[in-house]
């Protein structure tokens, strides 16, 4: 196979998998629930993809992604709502026809995302001069305010919640009868990947990873770390953002209370067990992640026992987590006759251990 | 309005010496390991357990021992099997990946894990029926003026967190141990070449940190009566946040940001409806974290290069 002609295998893999997943939920073979299930690791996909550039990447400890995630559900649920919802209680009839739910609900979604994006400068600004552990923090409080906040705000509902996202969802079935939350979860989830993927092998993501390594020797090698660190943040909390959009249209049913340091921390688990600084790691951690919570469902409470000793046993084997810093290609070398050989590759396999502090 | 101040004043004096005294509990152990024990929070409220069951225990085996005798078996006993449990979740969770030489944040999600397994194994063991912490000390209540009240246990409270950071600052200052410990959050390469036990040095850490979040379990049992398996997660939560506002890293730091937070609170309830509370008082940590990034006396490093 010619180079050329490699560029478009995963890919076009990619793509077909995604059109017979799509198909047998249009005929009915893969059930609601499966569909469910389905969409919850798309969602955890692009959460802990994201949550990886600044904790993986970047090498800062963020761990206040639930609370982006709840400003990007919460702009584009009230959104939905206002343009299609009749009887909201935001503007009591629908600004805009059911038919242009259609076209209109991934600009819903960006839109939502944009907003977490000027929220997480609030993080950002602030992390300029704090260090490490600092960071943890500002974060921390920061998902408290945002779910606090929202809770006080009785037009989006405090703390009962918003519901009726799903009207949106039933006029895009009724214009055209396919399983579109499936096909949107994939389709952010697949972009998520290919976007962090492209960014963080540019010259912008060795000046993000550079400064994991060390951000003086960063700084001397004129690296704008600042606008770096800003950078990264918004990245990575808009893609929050468009993960809570998705999250609020699957459920139809958001309150502040699912947005708290649980969903952060579920996130901040993902990019653990995976590897800081691995893709390919967020990834599976989140397919591994998301069917053990579903395949333990039965255990009730005990649940959340069984799954933190697996990753304390997990830790204890693996202390890096499943990759490491590294990718798949690394670790099985074989599946790079898959992909085209990437010639502008400078960043090096990163050592596991610690930079001096 | 001077009175409802005054009252409120002691309310929030007492609130934050529990912010206190965790927050003390997670500035040694991040002192000396610069890991955030994210189970500190969980080991206070396993402790609050621990003392419900040896009250109930002593009290139907011994049927004599009531009062004050029943307070410092309580105590004591208390605060040594939660000691046991801080050292055994050092042993068992944190020892082995610190020998691997694991990045520092995968031990700190491993201490959240370890926060996970006590609250939901406390909820699968004990049911979520909620229990009362009984009354161990005789209630009195005196009279300070108009409409200002204040009971024996809001005194033994506050003045066990002013006990408690004074016996800590000590041992910190002035002990081998302490300097020991110092010695190790200065610089963990050159200590062991210096002849320092680093890992008896940090069990002791440990020991210490958690013997005082079972100092401020049993109190906060006695206070509120309340016992739920999620109540010290959050609790400890903001405790961390009020130790780095403090200043992490220096015990007075984390006293003061504990008492900070505390008063905080209890005023911002007292004034507004009580779901501004965490709005309000994150901000203000907000702000002040921005403008004094190290935090009240907490020392800005600097890296040499």
């Amino acid at each position: 196979m010619t180079d050329k002609k490699k560029k478009f295998l995963v890919p076009s893999i990619t793509v077909l998998v995604m059109l017979i997943i799509i198909l047998l939920a249009k005929v009915g073979v893969i059930n609601n629930y499966y569909q469910t299930i389905l969409m919850t690791i798309c969602i955890n996909v692009i959460m802990s993809a994201s949550l990886n550039v600044v904790n993986g990447y970047m090498g800062e400890f963020s761990c206040g992604h639930g609370g982006f995630m709840a400003v990007g559900a919460y702009v584009s649920s009230i959104l939905s709502l206002i343009l299609f919802c009749p009887g909201n209680s935001i503007t009591g009839h629908a600004l805009l026809p059911p038919s242009m739910a259609i076209v209109a609900f991934p600009f819903i979604i960006l839109i939502g995302g944009a907003a977490s994006m000027v929220v997480s400068l609030l993080v950002a600004i602030p992390s300029f001069k704090t260090r490490d552990d600092y960071l943890a923090i500002i974060t921390i409080a920061t998902n408290f305010i945002i779910t606090t906040a929202i809770n006080n705000i009785p037009i989006v509902g405090g703390s009962r919640g918003l519901m009726g996202m799903k009207t949106t969802m039933s006029f895009m079935a009724k214009t055209v009868s396919l399983p579109w939350m499936l096909i949107w979860g994939f389709v952010f989830a697949a972009l998520t990947v290919v976007v962090i993927h492209r960014v963080m092998h540019s010259t912008l993501g060795m000046g993000i990873s550079a400064i994991r390594y060390d951000e003086i020797s960063a700084e001397i090698m004129s690296v704008n770390t600042n606008s770096m660190k800003l950078l990264a943040f918004t990245f990575s909390s808009g893609l929050a953002g468009v993960a809570g959009g998705l999250f609020a249209h699957m459920l139809g049913f958001i309150n502040p209370s699912s947005f708290g340091i649980m969903k952060s921390t579920e996130s901040l688990v993902m990019v653990y067990l995976g590897g800081m600084g691995s893709l390919s790691g967020s990834v599976i951690s989140a397919f591994i992640f998301t069917i053990l919570l579903e395949l333990l469902r039965p255990a009730q409470i005990l649940k959340w026992v069984i799954i933190p000793l697996m990753l304390i046993l997990i830790m204890q084997f693996r202390p890096e987590g499943f990759m490491g810093p590294r990718e798949l290609t690394q670790v099985f070398p074989r599946l790079k006759n898959l992909f085209a050989p990437n010639r502008n590759l400078i960043r090096p396999i990163a050592k596991p251990t610690e930079v001096r502090k | 309005m001077f009175s409802y101040f005054v009252q409120n004043l002691i309310n929030a004096l007492q609130w934050g010496s529990f912010y206190s005294m965790i927050a003390l509990g997670y500035c040694l152990v991040y002192g000396v390991l610069r890991l955030i024990n994210f189970a500190h929070g969980d080991i206070f409220m396993t402790s609050c357990y621990i003392a419900f069951f040896v009250i109930t225990g002593v009290t139907a085996h011994f049927t004599g021992i009531t009062g004050i005798p029943l307070f410092v078996i309580t105590l004591v006993v208390t605060m040594g099997l939660t000691a046991l449990l801080g050292v055994g979740i050092e042993r068992v969770a944190y020892r082995p990946l610190r020998k691997k030489g694991a990045n520092r944040l995968y031990v700190v999600i491993t201490a959240l894990m370890i926060g996970f397994i006590l609250e939901n194994g406390n909820l699968a063991l004990l049911g979520a029926s909620s229990r009362r912490f009984p009354d161990i000390l005789p209630k009195v209540i005196w009279n300070l003026g108009p409409s200002i009240t204040i009971t024996n246990l809001k005194v033994l409270v506050i003045i066990s967190a002013f006990v408690v950071f004074a016996i800590l600052q000590f041992i910190v200052q002035k002990t081998t141990l302490g300097m020991s410990m110092r010695a190790i959050s200065y610089d963990k390469f050159a200590i062991p070449l210096m002849g320092i036990p680093v890992n008896t040095v940090i069990t002791f850490t440990f020991a210490l940190g958690s013997a005082l979040a079972a100092i401020a379990g049993i109190l906060f049992g006695m206070s509120y009566q309340v016992m739920d398996p999620y109540m010290g997660m959050i609790i400890g939560w903001k405790a961390f946040i009020a130790a780095v506002v403090g200043g992490i890293g220096d015990i007075r730091g984390a006293f003061l940001g504990g008492f900070m937070l505390g008063i905080i609170e209890i005023f911002v309830t007292a004034f507004l409806p009580s779901s501004y509370k965490d709005l309000i008082s994150f901000v203000i940590l907000l702000v002040i974290l921005t403008f004094k990034p190290t935090g009240f006396f907490g020392v800005a490093k600097s890296t040499k290069i």
